[in-house]
């Protein structure tokens, strides 16, 4: 390690540098660098097969990348034995695939897992209760408290799972295709629950998706806390979050590993890339 | 050149690792004490019957078949002993160990191989757990601790089918058998009757947990693994109780 590395300065909870992941011959990521701020949404678009989950599980250190280097709230993840990354990783919440929903244990049991398991700041036996029961009022499945993963349906295994993701109040959430397999109308409830924890939590978002839809959501819709529903954003900020309701959400592209776009979502309507426009419906 | 050796190569120190690391959680906090006992039922006591059924036949066949080749000799009164000695120093152990690797081996590897698939482990150490911590090391603990006492059961139950032959079949009195089957017995032939079976049931667990947790591919994945679980924790079973014995041999 030669060239010296300047820690990423405070407010930075993901960075990228030339991030390559490769599996046998294969490279899932080619040479990713990007950086995530508080507070910030970003949507990551891509076909299937193009790197998107592999991002993902790369920025918790699930897979160890070939080259380049990773920070999860200014630490260096990239080389940290599985041990201590522990602790940093409690600080995220993650929605995988298809809910990624221990089956052998009740939906409760699910969402409290994370308070329970933790090493490090586990919360009293006593909390646990009302924050799982917090956590399934949000997604509206407090019925569902002593099913079984399998007795629910695809979209309530997705509910849950956002449940246990955020049950912890984790300043980063990342979402894994959370409509991926869904028919429209549950997809767009899930997205729904997503942009009003992002919103009244004021949680970063990673969203890993196919549909673009999903991002143009997270992009121009806020909750009101006050109403309790969705409501447009007056006029679209920059990248930076400028402007007054702007909700800052990012949009990335990725084509087999590598980012092809990173921009506003007005730079990515107009954007010339036959790859990247095959992601904007043209009724806009 | 030799790019074929590469992939067997890795999966052996990838087996190493893994075994190493379950070892070392032994040392470490957490301990899943409720899955411990949970594996321990599933393991041992689920393997009871089968381990009844196989054990008491396999006496029963032992006896039968011995007592016409000692016929010739006019020797039918050492049958407790051939029955005694083949039990405890190798069928107990090995059958016990065929019995426990298809049911459990199998298990394992389709239980933790279905995890694996649907991003349940992924989950697991996203959520700060060690999933060798809690799915590995219990159930290698467990299967350490249940089979040398499966074998003690199996080896009993064995012995005792074989009393069943003596005596209704053969003729002999009650203290004759089992004088006979208690005198085989030598110091030796107890601690490789024990030996055997602690060091099955780390190859099992541990077999049937690294192909589980190597598992890709969907459910097909998890079909191919628990497949490949069980046969190569059999093969495993053969050829350490071959190397066993050969130490034991020398031993005595």
């Amino acid at each position: 390690m030669g060239a010296a590395h300047t820690a990423p300065p405070a407010g930075s909870l993901l960075r990228f540098e030339n991030v390559t992941v490769c599996f046998d011959e294969l490279e899932a990521l080619h040479q990713v660098s990007f950086e995530m701020r508080a507070g910030e949404t970003r949507v990551v678009l891509g076909a299937a097969g193009s790197g998107k989950t592999v991002l993902l599980k790369t920025a918790l250190g699930l897979i160890k990348p070939d080259a380049g280097r990773v920070f999860l709230f200014g630490h260096d993840i990239t080389n940290v034995p599985e041990r201590d990354l522990f602790d940093i990783r409690s600080q995220v919440g993650v929605l995988f695939q298809e809910g990624g929903l221990f089956d052998s244990i009740t939906v409760a049991e699910n969402v409290a897992y994370p308070l329970v398991n933790r090493k490090t700041h586990t919360v009293p036996a006593s909390e646990v209760d009302s924050r799982v029961q917090d956590a399934l009022r949000f997604v509206e499945l407090e019925h569902t408290l002593d099913k079984y993963p399998s007795e629910l349906s695809g979209g309530m295994r997705r509910r849950v799972g956002i449940a246990r993701a955020v049950v912890s109040e984790p300043p980063l959430v990342l979402y894994d295709s959370p409509t991926a397999g869904l028919d429209p109308i549950t997809a767009n409830t899930i997205m729904a629950l997503i942009a009003k924890e992002r919103d009244t939590q004021n949680t970063a978002n990673l969203i890993v998706t196919q549909r673009y839809q999903d991002g143009q959501l997270m992009a121009n819709f806020r909750y009101n806390r006050n109403r309790g529903y969705l409501e447009p954003v007056s006029g679209n900020g920059d990248a930076a979050g400028h402007g007054s309701n702007s909700t800052g959400t990012v949009f990335m592209v990725m084509k087999e590993g590598i980012v092809v776009f990173e921009g506003t979502q007005a730079e990515l309507e107009a954007s010339s890339d036959p790859y990247v426009i095959r992601f904007v419906p043209k009724y806009s | 050149m030799l790019d074929f050796l590469k992939s067997p190569v890795a999966a052996i120190q990838d087996f190493y690792v893994l075994a190493g690391r379950a070892v070392r959680n032994i040392f470490r906090t957490p301990h899943y004490a409720d899955d411990i006992a949970l594996q321990m039922d599933v393991i041992g006591v689920g393997s009871l019957p089968i381990v009844f059924l196989v054990s008491f036949f396999s006496g029963v066949v032992i006896t039968m078949q011995m007592s016409r080749a000692l016929s010739q000799y006019g020797a039918t009164g050492q049958v407790g002993q051939i029955v005694a000695i083949t039990l405890v120093r190798e069928l107990g152990p090995v059958l016990t160990a065929v019995v426990v690797a298809g049911r459990n081996a199998s298990g394992i590897a389709s239980e933790l191989g279905s995890m694996t698939v649907t991003e349940q482990i992924d989950a697991m150490r996203a959520l700060g757990t060690d999933p060798i911590q809690k799915l590995v090391t219990p159930r290698m603990i467990a299967t350490c601790f249940m089979q040398p006492m499966l074998t003690i059961i199996a080896d009993f139950v064995g012995i005792f089918g074989g009393f069943l032959i003596a005596r209704l079949s053969l003729g002999l009195s009650t203290s004759q058998y089992w004088t006979n089957a208690y005198e085989a017995l030598k110091y030796n032939d107890i601690v490789q009757g024990l030996l055997k079976p602690l060091v099955f049931a780390f190859v099992i667990s541990l077999v049937g947990c690294f192909y589980g947790l190597r598992t890709s591919g969907g459910t097909q994945g998890v079909g191919r693994s628990t497949t490949t679980a069980v046969v190569v924790s059999i093969v495993w079973v053969f050829m350490i109780t071959a190397l066993l014995t050969r130490i034991f041999v020398n031993l005595s």
